[in-house]
């Protein structure tokens, strides 16, 4: 793999969230929410009650892989925005500093220009971010430090113990 | 490649179920999501065509518990098995924390067997793994079929490494949360040993 293991600190986590609010407010979205290319969900925010944010994910990556695929056919690095036109609702899906996807889900409140506008700066922002998280994500683990080292034998038998 | 959320206190990763067409990937996961108690899982996504072949993957979020103060969460996919679906399948690999192998016991499978477990060392392989080192369990299914092979034969042909491996019928469940459990540990073991990556 190219990428390492992904861990997302509190640091980060605030941080990736005040770029995913600020968005919000900026382009007057229903939700925002940030995937990581294997369909984790790493942020999300706005209208997220009643959505299946989980599935939601997932799907998001399978459809970049896809169309990921397709641009390879094509002979396209990548096709880095998606756009799925609805009734009442739209979908605009980006891909951010090459490994995460941001999805901004927008009705009529809101308009294609702005969003792409506002999430092409916000995208900027997140990479930035992304490029620290993983640099010092490497550097823990050069200095071989596990998470999870701590965890036991004993832990991990007990969660299949029922 | 799992994800840790810190803010979260979750643990995510990634199984996937690969076999031939038809052996049984997707009924185990309709199993897992039957006998699941709700609270513990999602939704169930099956990307399928008319006829209920798997089109593109079906996915299963499921929690497992906590470990030291960390939820467990296994996203549970499938492949899609059919041979010419091999562009998916390499796609649904990506990021993959452990494997589940699902053989089709009856005799007149063991080719498609054999093809499958062939083509996931080579898709595997693509995206930088190796079947010796990422956690990876055999289930044999459709054991309750008057033509199944005799497990040694199978072991011989589809397990020659000896990685875990279990009987099952997935329609109906001996086996299912055993092959699911069995691999999860091992994916936990090596999180904890610092791969996962």
């Amino acid at each position: 793999m190219s990428f390492s293991q992904l861990i997302l600190y509190e640091e980060e986590f605030h941080k990736i969230n005040d770029v995913l609010t600020k968005l919000y407010s900026e382009t007057n979205a229903k939700v925002i929410f940030l995937v990581d290319r294997n369909g984790q969900l790493i942020a999300n925010t706005g209208e997220t009650e009643n959505l299946d944010t989980t599935s939601l994910a997932s799907l998001t990556a399978g459809n970049i892989a896809a169309t990921g695929s397709m641009a390879k056919l094509l002979g396209e690095k990548e096709f880095t925005i998606i756009f799925h036109e609805g009734y009442r609702d739209n979908i605009y899906i980006s891909i951010v500093g090459r490994r995460v996807i941001m999805v901004v889900i927008f009705d009529e409140r809101s308009s294609l220009g702005l969003v792409r506008l506002r999430a092409k700066k916000s995208g900027d922002d997140l990479t930035k971010i992304f490029d620290d998280l993983l640099n010092k994500v490497d550097s823990k683990t050069e200095e071989g430090v596990s998470p999870f080292a701590e965890i036991t034998d004993d832990d991990i038998d007990k969660l299949f113990s029922e | 490649m799992s994800f840790i959320n810190y803010p979260a206190r979750e643990i995510n990763c990634k199984i996937v179920y690969y076999g031939p067409g038809l052996c049984g990937k997707t009924t185990n996961l309709q199993f897992i999501y039957k006998k699941t108690n709700p609270d513990a899982k999602g939704k169930m996504i099956s990307l399928a065509t008319e006829t209920e072949r798997t089109l593109f993957f079906d996915f299963l979020p499921l929690s497992l518990g906590e470990i030291r103060g960390f939820k467990t969460r296994f996203h549970l996919y499938t492949v899609p098995g059919q041979v010419f679906y091999d562009a998916s399948r390499k796609l649904i690999l990506k990021g993959v924390d452990g494997i589940i192998f699902v053989a089709d016991s009856q005799i007149e499978r063991m080719e498609a067997n054999v093809e499958s477990i062939e083509n996931l060392k080579i898709n595997l392989i693509e995206q930088g793994y190796s079947l010796d080192s990422i956690p990876y369990v055999i289930q044999y299914n459709k054991r309750d079929l008057p033509n199944a092979a005799p497990i040694e034969e199978m072991r011989k042909l589809l397990n020659p490494n000896g990685v875990p491996e279990f009987e099952s019928v997935a329609s109906e469940g001996p086996g299912v949360f055993e092959t699911l459990k069995s691999v999860a540990k091992l994916v936990l073991v090596e999180l904890k040993k610092g791969g996962g990556g």
